[in-house]
């Protein structure tokens, strides 16, 4: 079992306020996996990316990752785990302004402390992955908002990370772009085994997935499988 | 690590590279703020070696004794009142304290000189042969006149420059010339080589010298004759100037006849008295400049800081997506800390290269106008880069900590939390 979340809690205190973000939600997700998970606004489903992610630690319950507990670990150990295990797409796309689509690509390995020429080797073919082939020097602000995510993508591939965590990938592109992104996602998934959690609100870009968790006010309202999951094995599914 | 490190400096002076308005202003600050401390306190060393200079050329550990008060039927006249300093004292001071290397007198007016049909008013000496040596005349032309011209009362003359710029065309030789003062012909022996402002401020050089003896019996006249306007003396080392002073003030006490409950008849002054007081007014300025400089400095710090304050808000995105692929704190301590470092760096390299700059403009337009000489110095230039990195950088490094220390998801965080409030009303008074 590549995530396993068990009764988790999450409590926000703002003031006098408590805010219950998570009431006790219990998720497992396979190596391998598409999952999409929807909701309403404050359903809670950010909170719980942002705990698999290891960006946010549970106030209760287990959370483990590859059967490690993350829930003991320090910041510095959860950065690691960031920074090997799991690859983040975001709405916004949260590229580095000023810099090139190459060296966004590079960022995960410039913090593991690859060398410089590994770095650029690594991200030209992530780049390349994501169909972005001869744009290695473009900035930002020279690329289109499908392009800039696949940057964002190959930025999330370039370390080969087991787990990709999108973020409503697609909630800023148009319909043709969309398609594009969840087209590579979906080869990601299909070809190379990776897990996928997908968090969107759209049921079009849900039915990529081969399963829809639906939270609600912090918890699993329903966990239903629509296709098989894609078994990648050295002698062929 | 170091290879991180590295990466990291790269990285930081491409960073700049592509922010380059705002690293430029931000580096502004402390380029001003170095510049200025470095050309104020080179001015201000420059100002004190000017001081030192003036007060050098009165000559070397000299002491100068003049005439006090004296007090006649109650009414006490100022200093220099009485004419109570003889040639005879300064003889006898020569003879009776070894600590002197030499004794020479004085006194001045100012007169009429003519040259042809030129004329001008300058401040006449009759001073003995020795005066010139404790004040350390030279010459650019013809030499002092001798004990035989004391004796003789020769009218021989020695010419200062301005004296000569004004008696004189250009090109025109005053040595061998006849020049009168008072009516009396004198012929010019010496021209005396420029010193230029005193430590008071007046011209030096604006001044004739004649001997003692043709002074006190032909040109000036006198009521008691051998009576001197000041005493000169000088001491072989600046150690013995102290004693000697006691020294002298003890012989022309006897030689006064002053009784112990009554004051001095005179008083006596040193090179280093005179020196001390002239090198305070320029220390005085010299720590004003400095102080202003480096409130200066900070004021640019503080500019670093905002801009840096600002920066780091404003990249509080970046920090986030950095922390969500795998940057620990201290990576982001680390890049903010080396951006600041740079900025301050280079900064305050610009800001040594105006300041030595500036204080060299500062030297020629002085040197042209007064012959004051600045004196960029190694020390100053030195001392702001280190505390400068601090500030800045420091405060750099905290806030970018400060947001590094939150947790990831409160940065990056997608869709902004919907908190529902429960709304507190007051409770409705609807009777009134």
């Amino acid at each position: 079992m590549l995530i396993e979340c068990q009764d988790l809690w999450k409590i926000y205190r703002l003031g006098d306020v408590e805010v219950q973000a998570l009431r006790g939600l219990t998720l497992s997700i396979e190596q391998g996996e598409f999952v999409a998970i929807m909701g309403a606004s404050g359903s809670g489903k950010s909170t719980l990316m942002n705990i698999i992610g290891c960006l946010d630690q549970p106030t209760r319950g287990r959370y483990s990752l590859n059967g490690v507990d993350v829930a003991g670990l320090r910041s510095d150990q959860l950065a690691e785990i960031r920074n090997r295990q799991i690859g983040f797409v975001f709405q916004s796309f949260n590229l580095i302004p000023r810099t090139s689509a190459l060296e966004n690509a590079q960022l995960p390995l410039f913090y593991r402390g690859v060398s410089l020429r590994e770095q650029r080797a690594m991200a030209t073919s992530a780049l390349s992955r994501v169909g972005l082939q001869g744009r290695e020097g473009h900035y930002p602000t020279q690329l289109s908002g499908g392009q800039q995510q696949r940057v964002a993508i190959a930025r999330a591939l370039v370390a080969g990370p087991s787990l990709l965590l999108a973020d409503e990938p697609t909630g800023n592109l148009d319909t043709e772009s969309s398609r594009e992104i969840m087209a590579i996602l979906d080869a990601l998934n299909k070809e190379q085994g990776m897990t996928i959690i997908l968090v969107t609100h759209e049921t079009d870009i849900a039915a990529y997935a081969g399963r829809e968790v639906v939270i609600k006010d912090g918890r699993v309202q329903s966990d239903r499988q629509t296709r098989p999951v894609a078994r990648l094995s050295p002698s062929g599914a | 690590m170091p290879a991180f490190i590295l990466l990291t400096v790269w990285t930081a002076v491409r960073i700049l590279g592509r922010n380059r308005l705002r690293a430029g202003l931000t580096m502004l600050g402390i380029v001003i703020g170095v510049g200025a401390v470095i050309a104020m306190v080179s001015i201000g060393e420059g100002a004190k070696a000017a001081v030192a200079q003036r007060v050098a050329t009165m000559g070397t550990n000299v002491i100068m004794v003049l005439p006090g008060s004296m007090t006649s039927s109650g009414v006490r006249g100022g200093h220099g009142g009485a004419v109570t300093l003889t040639v005879s004292d300064g003889i006898d001071l020569t003879k009776r304290i070894p600590l002197l290397r030499d004794t020479g007198w004085g006194k001045r007016d100012v007169m009429q000189i003519v040259n042809g049909n030129k004329n001008w008013n300058g401040t006449v000496n009759g001073v003995s042969p020795s005066y010139l040596t404790i004040r350390d005349w030279s010459f650019t032309s013809g030499g002092p006149f001798t004990q035989q011209d004391m004796d003789t009362a020769a009218c021989v003359a020695l010419l200062g420059q301005t004296i000569v710029e004004n008696l004189f065309d250009t090109g025109e030789e005053p040595v061998g010339a006849v020049i009168r003062i008072k009516n009396m012909p004198f012929r010019v022996i010496g021209v005396l080589a420029p010193k230029g402002q005193s430590a008071q401020g007046s011209d030096q050089d604006d001044i004739i010298f004649i001997p003692f003896t043709t002074a006190e019996r032909k040109v000036f006249g006198t009521q008691f004759l051998g009576s001197v306007g000041a005493l000169f003396a000088s001491t072989e080392r600046t150690d013995d100037l102290a004693p000697a002073v006691e020294q002298i003030r003890e012989v022309l006490r006897q030689r006064h006849r002053l009784q112990p409950d009554q004051d001095d008849d005179f008083f006596i002054r040193t090179q280093v008295d005179i020196g001390k007081v002239q090198e305070g007014t320029s220390e005085t300025m010299t720590v004003m400049l400095f102080t202003i400089a480096s409130i200066s400095l900070l004021v640019g710090g503080i500019g670093i800081m905002n801009i840096l304050l600002v920066s780091v808000t404003e990249r509080t995105r970046e920090i986030g997506v950095r922390m969500a692929v795998g940057a620990k704190r201290g990576h982001i301590m680390v890049q903010f800390l080396i951006e600041a470092m740079t900025i301050s760096l280079v900064g305050g390299c610009l800001g040594i290269v105006f300041g030595v700059l500036g204080a060299r403009v500062m030297t020629v337009i002085e040197h042209r106008g007064r012959g004051v000489r600045l004196f960029p110095r190694r020390r100053p230039v030195l001392r702001p880069l280190p505390g400068q990195q601090s500030l800045p950088a420091q405060s750099h490094r905290c806030i970018a900590v400060r947001i590094a220390n939150k947790r990831p998801s409160r940065i990056i965080i997608q869709e902004p939390c919907t908190i529902h409030v429960p709304p507190i009303l007051p409770p409705l008074n609807i009777e009134g």
